[in-house]
Formats: C-alpha cells, sequence, structure tokens
C-alpha cells in the first residue's frame, strides 16, 4: 500500500482527483441549495463542444486550450438557459434539458469528425467523455490548482454576499446587492469546477461530483459554512479513493469510480445522519409512536379509575385490548417497566388485570391536564 | 444628491405607477401617498397586486411607467432608511443557518463588500431578537422554527436595519393569534417611535383594530387615507366586488350596534 503511495502517476492522480473533490464540493453547495443541481449537468454536457473545439483551435491535446474552451461552451450554455427561460414561457428545467441534449450532440458530432480526420494527435480526446485519470499530468494539476485556488478565494471573499443571495435574492435585492452579477458569478464558478473535473470523470458523470459531496453534507450540519467544509471533505474522499482504486486495477475507467464512491457516502449520509437521516427518522417515529400508546394507555386506566372513583380500579386486559381496538400487553409491559402501572388480578376472575401504580396516577393526570400537542 | 427632493414631506409617494406582467397590467396608474408616521394597511383581494406594489416600490419589479419616492428620493437613494419584510414562504427554511444569522442578514448592506459580521452586528441582531421574544432561540436552525417563529425572526431582520420605513409583505398570514398579536405589538411600537410602517394585509376584519391609514387596491387605486373615513361599504364593494356580501355582514355588523367599535 505504502509503494503504492510512493508511485508517482498514483501521486498525480490522487492530487488531481483531491482538487477535483475540493472545488466541486465546495462550489456544488451553493449549486443545490440555489435548487439548481441540474444546472451542472447541462453545463458540464455542454463543455463537450468546447472540448472539441479548443482541440481544433490548438490541434493537439493541449490542456490549456481545450479546459478554456470547455469553459466558454459551459458558460454559453448557461446564458441561452437563462435566456429561454427569461424571454420564453419555458420552465428552468425544460431551458436545462434542450440546452443539455443540443450542446451535447454538436459536441459528439465534433468529436466523430475529429476522429474520423485522421489527426494521430486526437488520441484519448474521448477519455472527456468518462475521464481517464491516468492520462492527467503533473503540469495539468498547476491549471486545476489554479482554478480551484481562485475559486475558494471568491467563496471566502464573497461569503455573506453568495450566503444572502442563495437564501434570499429577493431581500438581497433591496439591500442593493448586484443579485444578477452574484448569481452569474455562482453559475460561472459551478462551470469552473466542471472544467477542474472534465479529465477526472467526464463530462457524462460530472454533474454526480457538483450534486452528491453537497447533498451529503447537509445531512450532517446546520450551517452553511460547516455543509461547505464536509462536501470538500467527501468529495476529496470520493475523488482520492476511486482514483486509486481506478490506477491500481487495471480495466476500471476513473470517473464512475469516483461517483460510485461518492454515491456510497450520500447513501451513508442519507440514511445515517443523526436528525435528518431516514434511520434515525424511523427510529423516532416508533418511539413516537410507543410512547403515544403508553399514553393512551395510561389515560384509559385513568379514565376507568375516574369513572369508577376509584384510583386502584383494576382493569382487565381483555377489555383495554378492545377498547384500543389492538392488543396492549406489551405497551403495559413497558409502562411496568417505568412503574406507571402495575399487574393485578381480580378474584374471582382469573384474567389478567391492570391498574395504575401511584406514580401512574400522577403522570396520567398531568398528561389529562398538559394542553393539545405538549409531549414534554 | 444633485436630484432636488421630489415631495419630500411624504413618507412614501407614488405617482403613475403601472407594472404589467406578460402583457396584462398588474397595477394600473397607482397614485399613493402616504404620511410618514403611519401605520398604513395595504388590502385588496386576491390578485390585486398587493405584494406586486411592494415589490415595485423595493425595485424587485421593474415599472413598465410611474415612479416612486422615498422621503423625496428614489429607494437607490434610501435603501438604509428602509426595513423589508418579504414573504415568508418566499425562501427555502431548510437553508442550513439559524435564527442569529438570518437577522444578521439585515446588516449586511450596511457591512459592505468583503466585510463579516462581527461582534457589534452579532449584539444588534441579539438585541432584535429580543425584541421580537425570539432570545431562547439564537442558534436554532431555521427549519426547526414553527412558522410564527420565522416570521419573528423575518421581522428582527427588518429591525436590525434600524429603519424610518418598513416594507411588510403579508407578515401575519398563517401564523398563530399570539404570535399575530406579537408582531402588532412591535409595529405599534414602531409607529411611536415615529415610524412608518406599510403592511400588506389579507385580513380585513383586523384593519380597523390595527391599523390608522389604509389603502384599497385592485389593480388600480380604489382608496386612501385614514381607516376611519375609507373603511366603508362603498369602497370595500368597489375592490371587492361580489365577495364583499360575506365580508359585510361580520365587519359592519357592530357598526349598527349601539356600542359599536369596542370589538378588541
Amino acid at each position: 500500500m505504502l509503494a503504492l503511495l510512493g508511485d508517482y502517476t498514483i501521486q498525480t492522480v490522487a492530487m488531481g482527483a483531491a482538487l477535483l473533490g475540493i472545488s466541486s464540493g465546495v462550489l456544488g453547495c451553493f449549486a443545490v441549495l440555489r435548487k439548481q443541481s441540474l444546472l451542472g449537468d447541462t453545463l458540464s454536457h455542454a463543455a463537450l463542444p468546447g472540448i472539441c473545439i479548443g482541440f481544433l483551435i490548438a490541434g493537439s491535446r493541449d490542456i490549456g486550450t481545450i479546459l478554456a474552451g470547455a469553459l466558454v461552451t459551459g458558460a454559453a450554455s448557461a446564458l441561452v438557459v437563462l435566456l429561454l427561460t427569461r424571454m420564453s414561457r419555458l420552465k428552468t428545467d425544460a431551458a436545462l434539458g434542450i440546452a443539455l441534449s443540443v450542446s451535447f450532440a454538436i459536441g459528439v458530432v465534433l468529436l466523430t469528425h475529429i476522429q474520423g480526420g485522421g489527426n494521430a494527435s486526437q488520441g484519448g480526446l474521448d477519455s472527456f467523455l468518462f475521464g481517464q485519470a491516468a492520462a492527467i499530468l503533473r503540469g495539468d494539476l498547476w491549471i486545476m490548482g489554479g482554478v480551484t485556488l481562485s475559486a475558494l478565494a471568491l467563496v471566502g471573499l464573497l461569503w455573506k454576499e453568495f450566503k444572502l443571495v442563495s437564501f434570499d435574492p429577493g431581500f438581497a435585492t433591496s439591500l442593493g446587492l448586484p443579485v444578477v452579477a452574484l448569481e452569474v458569478a455562482m453559475t460561472t464558478m459551478v462551470a469552473l469546477a466542471v472544467v477542474v473535473g472534465l479529465q477526472m470523470v467526464g463530462v457524462v458523470l460530472m454533474t454526480a461530483m457538483i450534486v452528491a459531496p453537497a447533498v451529503a453534507a447537509r445531512q450532517w450540519t446546520h450551517s452553511l459554512g460547516g455543509m461547505v467544509t464536509l462536501a470538500a471533505l467527501f468529495g476529496t474522499m470520493a475523488g482520492v479513493s476511486g482514483a486509486v482504486i481506478s490506477a491500481t486495477v487495471r480495466g476500471l475507467s476513473t470517473g464512475p469510480l469516483i461517483v460510485l464512491a461518492i454515491s456510497a457516502i450520500v447513501l451513508i449520509s442519507l440514511v445515517l445522519a443523526p436528525g435528518r437521516g431516514l434511520a434515525w427518522a424511523s427510529l423516532r417515529r416508533r418511539r413516537d409512536r410507543r410512547r403515544l400508546a403508553g399514553r393512551q394507555v395510561l389515560s384509559t386506566l385513568y379514565g376507568l379509575a375516574a369513572e369508577h372513583g376509584d384510583q386502584g380500579y383494576r382493569a382487565e386486559l381483555g377489555a383495554l385490548d378492545t377498547f384500543h381496538g389492538t392488543p396492549t400487553r406489551q405497551t403495559l409491559q413497558q409502562l411496568e417497566r417505568r412503574g406507571l402501572v402495575a399487574p393485578v388480578t381480580h378474584a374471582p376472575e382469573t384474567t389478567p388485570h391492570w391498574e395504575l401504580t401511584k406514580a401512574g396516577f400522577a403522570e396520567a393526570r398531568r398528561i389529562d391536564d398538559a394542553p393539545e400537542g405538549d409531549d414534554r | 444628491m444633485t436630484e432636488p427632493l421630489h415631495e419630500p414631506q411624504l413618507a412614501l409617494h407614488v405617482e403613475d405607477l403601472t407594472v404589467s406582467y406578460e402583457g396584462k397590467p398588474v397595477l394600473w396608474d397607482i397614485d399613493i401617498d402616504i404620511p410618514p408616521g403611519v401605520m398604513a394597511a395595504i388590502v385588496g383581494p386576491n390578485g390585486a397586486g398587493k405584494s406586486t406594489f411592494i415589490k415595485s416600490v423595493m425595485g424587485l419589479v421593474k415599472p413598465t411607467a410611474g415612479h416612486v419616492r422615498i422621503f423625496g428620493r428614489p429607494y437607490a437613494a434610501q435603501r438604509r432608511r428602509v426595513g423589508y419584510v418579504p414573504q415568508r414562504s418566499t425562501v427555502d427554511w431548510d437553508f442550513p443557518t439559524t435564527a442569529l444569522d438570518v437577522v444578521e442578514m439585515g446588516l449586511y448592506g450596511r457591512l459592505g463588500w468583503f466585510r463579516r459580521p462581527g461582534k457589534r452586528e452579532r449584539q444588534a441582531a441579539l438585541h432584535a431578537l429580543e425584541q421580537v421574544g425570539m432570545q431562547d432561540f439564537l442558534d436554532r436552525q431555521i427549519s426547526q422554527l414553527s412558522g410564527g417563529q420565522q416570521q419573528r425572526v423575518f421581522l428582527a431582520r427588518a429591525l436590525v436595519q434600524q429603519a424610518d420605513i418598513y416594507f411588510l409583505d403579508e407578515p401575519m398570514a398563517g401564523v398563530d393569534a399570539t404570535t399575530e398579536r406579537a408582531i402588532v405589538d412591535i409595529l405599534h411600537r414602531l409607529r411611536a417611535q415615529g415610524k412608518t410602517v406599510i403592511v400588506v394585509h389579507h385580513d380585513l376584519q383586523t384593519v380597523r383594530s390595527y391599523f390608522d391609514w389604509m389603502v384599497i387596491l385592485n389593480v388600480r387605486a380604489i382608496a386612501q387615507g385614514p381607516v376611519a373615513t375609507v373603511y366603508t361599504p362603498e369602497n370595500l364593494r368597489k375592490a371587492y366586488g361580489g365577495q364583499i356580501a360575506l365580508i359585510e355582514r361580520s365587519t359592519f355588523a357592530d357598526d349598527a350596534a349601539p356600542a359599536g367599535g369596542g370589538r378588541d
């Protein structure tokens, strides 16, 4: 394992994946919070024609030109979406869908044209579709690092502005913030994140890197700072583990592996995160149901006792079951464990009976007095 | 500020305002003047353009024609004197932030670019939360607040703006009676300090007990002035049309009674 980490190629790949995780994690948070998760999808698909155009201009697989092309066409597609929604009656989802498919179609046409052209240096251009970590060079890391760093710096500088515009753009406008400019800045940053991830994950799956870390991070924290930090961490974890696995096992593509890794983190977060996780919610529901059942049975016993004018009234189990329409024995046993009821017999009957203890009587009276909905 | 003041004696002066949406007028040729120091209700049926009116005053909606002045100047020059409470439903309350943080947002305009809120902003926000009775919830994630508590947080965010004129869009929508009472008390306190409070209000029943000024709106400005003179069956019928039959019986019934006006 240690030898693995010493490998030059794997080091490069891991660093690239880490940069991708950080930038897409951080920038994805704002996209997700602004309900623009699918914007990443459109931007990344729209990067494909830019990649091809960049290649055609440079005449070789020059990464700088290619990424610049991807950024330009990605941003152009975002602009098209904006215009479509502003000028026509199209809703955002429809506009995103149109921009995505049109630009991806153009991209594929260009790609096949280049591949058919017999240019020897085009080799590997299609790796941008699904990503190819092994193709990343040390020099590429500088570009990825520069992009990531400038995006992080922008987020740091405009932190409160981005937060307010994401939360309440109307109020931000009333304060005089240039909301449109800030939104354009945030969208551009998502395009930057896409560009960073293109080589690693590819255009098809890049959207997962924008959406997934943010969604997973949101499960664990209640603050924007926490969410952004965690998203960067999750993105890095997924990126590095996916990249390392793909670099060590022959024949496994990097992009899909990274996406699978972040999906696993999302799944764990959705199920296990305290407070928001599904497991947590079902646990809470069960506890609530049990508590409610306990309160109902307690208050039935209390009502019976009051009706008979006898604090120690012994209620027959069968009667309680009939009254509640469901077996109550388990609930009674739970109440017994809390010392609120006690099993008794009532001669000459041989069937099980239950009565309120002193504590149970007091508790039932408290529930009875408490206002509706107060379950403390 | 080279531009001469236009109607500076008025807290809000709206002239010939027309706002249209997809070719249809939402507000048509509106003239509205509201003097300083009153608490004014903007009422009207659904779709009358009440929220659009506030939004166009705040510059959130571009008017087709007309102009708006606040204490004699355009809104852009008077931002510091204006506090705004949008409709609660316009934001996602699952946003990862706390009540205190939301209130601090009211100070972002004053802070300026790049500066983060510090101790002073925190103190101001705490004070505003105390005013609305939410000091115990300052670190609470906003999705865990009830609707009424969220509304109070929004109100606190406007209070922290220390404005001279406040615009509130349906602050009493979907809150319980206790919260409504608390909100009205705060607004009355603002009026007592000489501030102008302008509220989009949906409940005709409470207009007379809460407000001293009212504007009846239904695409056009139907009537405006002190509640005592404007709150008449004719004006309301003009705005609400047939719907008024329902309202009329309950709101004007106590006028007929000898001890009228003693409600509330």
